[in-house]
């Protein structure tokens, strides 16, 4: 109980201690979960996403991926009103899908549910079902469930993963290929897996691929759907690839997972690997790649091997000792905690937004020379990593552009990384996996302590 | 699929017009978006959140799962000279269990521990979709918390399928109202204002009041730039209201004429002509004859300031043509305003949430054969700007990529902008911004201008 007096006349203090106010969520460290679907979607090639909603959740979604992004990214939606939040949106359903097919011409629809519809109770499978009855030509419609009160924006995007293998992946003959599940990557980290798994000879089914149609050229005229994503046919056969390498350690024990699927229904070897960030995921990754083709690991993946660990020699003083707070996605804080950890930073805070399972033993596991003191937290919203890291004295924060407002507070640097990095531009090619990766992240860290360090000096130092 | 074989929905023809081509033909709008057009426009809540969010030492919780409360945590550009308060992000994140069994609790709780901790003047509880359908009664909750805490806590009826972004505008307005007349307006000079729809957008409400504190008018109360609650308690004692965004205010400056007799203009600060325009409404109205000269002199001595470089501008700018597609009609007129005074041409103009009056008045703004589209989406916006030819769109961020992507330069002028564009500064900053997209060297590589122009029709291609 709140003493009246005691409030008027008075107002927001300078600074809110907001710790003691766990009822709501202050300043969230996750997005809702079709946001992750919408994701997935514009990875497939020709693939229109489609709410099932209100025409707010597809508004705000676009403008939030294109804040990041910033490319085109249109997301349909069967804009529900009164009438049919009551009486059940089929026939706007219908008529959504009648006006995208013959606006949009996709090959595919990726229809997400909303909260709304969800609480409705729509029954989408059936909704779908006289869809085709009712729409001319409507392309095939892939469903996912994506209740936003049901996890973050990384289930609805795992989750619509594992909705286009289990309703488009049929049998077919093995051919040899690799299916590549990177999970919610950049677009450069995207087309630097591809890169590595074709450089030993596979045939790459990357879902989703979303590194053309979100991180592509100029146009000389409109594109209604932009070019690039995994083509259908592909993702019709990844029943006849000879493993799937699921990356993100979340996913690991998942019996439900995309790769799960995949295994249980067609036989296809499920390998769970840790997100390759730093040198150590990165060698399971290639040895993965290496055991499965049976090659030797190409002399340029080596070379490159090398120069992230010469130049981690060049510049180990100038990062050890530092503590950093890292946050964001579980699979990609468990990455980049690993790294930190091969490259002498303390990780005093490794904390993530949405619910995981186990995420403190599952980080653990991956990295076991994590000190014992380090605080690792899931679940966690802005408010959480800011009472955490105020008595942590960290010298760094890794996490994406949320993380600002504390840097600033504290007055220390922002290495920004995951999404959404929507206060620098690039922020959707960032590359974090690999060796390549790795080296950008390692010269980003060190340069940015040695250019803290100079611009505090007294003297000013232009030789270091 | 070129843009040539973009098809307008039959259900959208009507909200599309050429204009000139029909003296009578008037454009559809204030309908609900069809279903799968991709539209422009959020939602119910969107339309509400937009118009609070700049009470600053208010306390605004959203009620509901996560995702409407976090795509709107810090994004706009709306400044608070004092507390920040507005700045973060409250929801009550309902979870599945909250959803079956009812979010009251967890509300009632969130609302005592961040009042606790926040000290607010006033809350703000927004209703979501899903408070909407499982029948939450966020009203008794308020009431309950309001009793508790002393402060008046505020349910805004925003549900995002409970009508179109307008009714989230009326929603807000609605809300307010609930402080208006509350507050003492002892004395408030008898030439004093309101600023409605003016959202501080990068600092803008503090160039606006100073305007006015030159020329000798008390701004009582600006809603909702850097807005404070008791001054909204006590704007009822102003004697005008200046209505600048006009689809979202219009309703709260006709209750105040209603309940209080305040007479409202609808006003604009884009633009010289519209800044000064205003300037002289409310000395007008106000009717002091030394208001009126004020203004007059402090009108010429900025035109004098900016003049010199805006016709440097306008002398490089001459013939460009431009589209425009913002959230309100009344802004658009401003805009095509400004760029003329540019020398440009409005060749595509268009709003979410215009009115059948505000298209009208469009219509005889614009030149003939202006495209005036209402509630457009992006392949519409695509195909017309390709087949006008733009060199300048002028948007909100999902505008932004139809632009880039074409090769078409790109003006940000909605709420997430961090630069001052209003009055006569901010018609200098837009003067510079258009002048810096439009000659940017950077258009010379893109495809649009490399490639053969792209062709319209079938003789041109032939």
């Amino acid at each position: 109980m709140i003493d009246e007096g005691d409030l008027l006349g008075d107002g927001p203090p300078d600074v809110l201690d907001l710790s003691h106010c766990t009822a709501a969520t202050r300043n969230a460290c996750k997005l809702c979960t079709p946001l992750g679907a919408c994701l997935v979607f514009r990875g497939v090639r020709g693939t229109l996403p489609f709410l099932h909603g209100s025409q707010g959740c597809s508004t705000y979604i676009r403008r939030y991926l294109i804040s990041h992004f910033r490319e085109p990214m249109d997301i349909a939606a069967s804009n529900f009103s009164e009438e049919t939040a009551v009486f059940g949106g089929a026939r706007n359903l219908q008529a959504g899908m009648r006006n995208v097919t013959l606006q949009y011409q996709p090959e595919l629809i990726g229809l997400a549910t909303t909260c709304l519809s969800e609480t409705i109770g729509e029954d989408m499978p059936s909704l779908v079902h006289d869809c085709r009855a009712a729409v001319p030509n409507l392309p095939p419609v892939v469903h996912v469930s994506t209740a936003s009160f049901r996890g973050s924006h990384i289930d609805g995007f795992h989750d619509a993963v594992r909705a286009v293998v289990s309703q488009l992946t049929t049998a077919c003959q093995a051919h040899g290929g690799l299916n590549l599940l990177p999970g919610m990557v950049s677009t450069a980290d995207l087309r630097h897996l591809r890169e590595l798994a074709e450089s030993f000879g596979f045939g790459v089914t990357l879902l989703p691929d979303y590194s053309d149609t979100l991180d592509g050229a100029s146009w000389a005229d409109y594109q209604a759907l932009p070019s690039g994503g995994v083509p259908i046919d592909a993702i019709r056969a990844m029943s006849g690839a000879c493993a799937t390498l699921e990356l993100g350690d979340t996913l690991r024990g998942n019996r439900k997972s995309a790769a799960s699927v995949l295994e249980n229904s067609f036989g296809v070897e499920k390998i769970s690997l840790t997100l390759p960030v730093g040198i150590q995921a990165t060698d399971e990754f290639i040895a993965a790649l290496a055991r499965l083709s049976g090659r030797d690991i190409p002399v340029g993946i080596t070379a490159e091997r090398g120069r992230l660990i010469d130049s981690m020699v060049d510049g180990h003083k100038v990062v050890f000792g530092k503590r950093a707070v890292i946050f964001g996605e579980a699979d990609l804080v468990i990455g980049l905690t690993a790294f930190l950890c091969e490259i002498g930073i303390e990780p005093v805070l490794c904390i993530c937004g949405g619910k995981t399972n186990n995420f403190e033993t599952l980080l653990r596991a991956v990295v076991p020379e994590l000190p014992a003191g380090t605080v690792i937290r899931d679940g966690a919203d802005f408010a959480d990593i800011s009472h955490e890291a105020r008595q942590l004295s960290p010298d760094l924060l890794l996490g994406n552009s949320k993380g600002y407002g504390l840097a600033r507070e504290l007055n220390i640097p922002l290495i920004r990384t995951g999404f959404p990095i929507h206060d620098r531009l690039g922020g959707q090619r960032v590359l974090h996996l690999g060796y390549r990766g790795a080296l950008t992240l390692f010269d980003t860290l060190a340069n940015t302590l040695l250019a803290c360090k100079q611009e505090t000096s007294t003297i000013g130092y232009s030789y270091l | 699929m070129s843009h040539q074989a973009i098809s307008i929905l039959d259900e959208r023809r009507g909200q599309v017009l050429r204009n000139g081509q029909d003296a009578t033909a008037q454009i559809a709008c204030d309908k609900h978006s069809a279903a799968g057009s991709v539209s422009q426009r959020a939602c119910v809540f969107c339309g509400a959140r937009v118009v609070l969010y700049p009470i600053a030492d208010a306390l605004h919780v959203v009620h509901g799962p996560i995702g409407c409360a976090a795509y709107t945590w810090d994004i706009r550009g709306a400044q608070s000279s004092g507390p920040q308060l507005h700045r973060n992000s409250f929801s009550t994140d309902l979870q599945e269990k909250d959803v079956i069994f009812g979010g009251e609790k967890k509300l009632t709780a969130a609302l005592r521990e961040l009042i606790a901790a926040c000290r607010p003047k006033a809350a703000f509880v927004y209703s979501t979709c899903i408070t909407g359908i499982i029948g939450d009664d966020v009203g008794a909750v308020c009431r309950t918390l309001a009793a508790e805490t002393g402060i008046p806590v505020i349910p805004v009826e925003s549900p995002g399928f409970s009508g179109t972004k307008k009714d989230g505008y009326r929603a807000a307005c609605d809300a307010l109202y609930q402080l208006v007349g509350t507050g003492d307006t002892t004395g408030i000079s008898p030439h004093s204002i309101n600023l409605l729809g003016e959202f501080n957008i990068a600092g803008e409400t503090y160039m606006m009041k100073d305007y006015f504190k030159r020329i000798g008018i008390e701004v009582v109360s600006c809603i909702t730039g850097d807005g404070r609650v008791d001054e909204l308690r006590r704007c009822h004692g102003a004697k005008l209201n200046l209505v600048q965004c006009s689809g979202s205010m219009q309703h709260l400056a006709q209750r105040l004429e209603a309940d209080y007799g305040i007479p409202f203009r609808r006003i604009s600060f884009f633009g010289i002509e519209d800044t000064a325009a205003a300037l002289y409404d409310a000395a007008g109205v106000l009717g002091d004859p030394e208001i009126a000269q004020r203004a007059r002199n402090l009108v010429s001595l900025e035109l004098a300031r900016i003049q010199p470089e805006l016709r440097r501008y306008r002398k490089i700018l001459k013939g460009r043509k431009a589209a425009i597609y913002v959230g309100g009609a009344f802004k658009a007129f401003s805009l095509v305003r400004a760029l003329r005074s540019l020398g440009m041409n409005t060749v595509l103009v268009g709003s979410q949430t215009g009115n059948a009056q505000d298209y009208r008045q469009l219509k005889e703004l614009c030149d003939p054969g202006t495209i005036i589209v209402d509630d457009s989406n992006p392949l519409e916006l695509a195909k017309f700007c390709l087949e006008q030819d733009v060199d300048l769109f002028i948007g909100g961020v999902k505008e932004r990529p139809i632009a880039y992507k074409l090769g078409i330069g790109f003006c940000d002028h909605n709420h997430e902008r961090k630069e001052a564009l209003a009055g006569f500064e901010g018609m200098l900053n837009f003067a510079r911004e258009v002048h810096a997209s439009v000659m940017s060297p950077v258009w010379k590589f893109v495809p649009r201008r490399v490639l053969p122009k792209v062709s319209h029709n079938k003789e041109e291609a032939a």
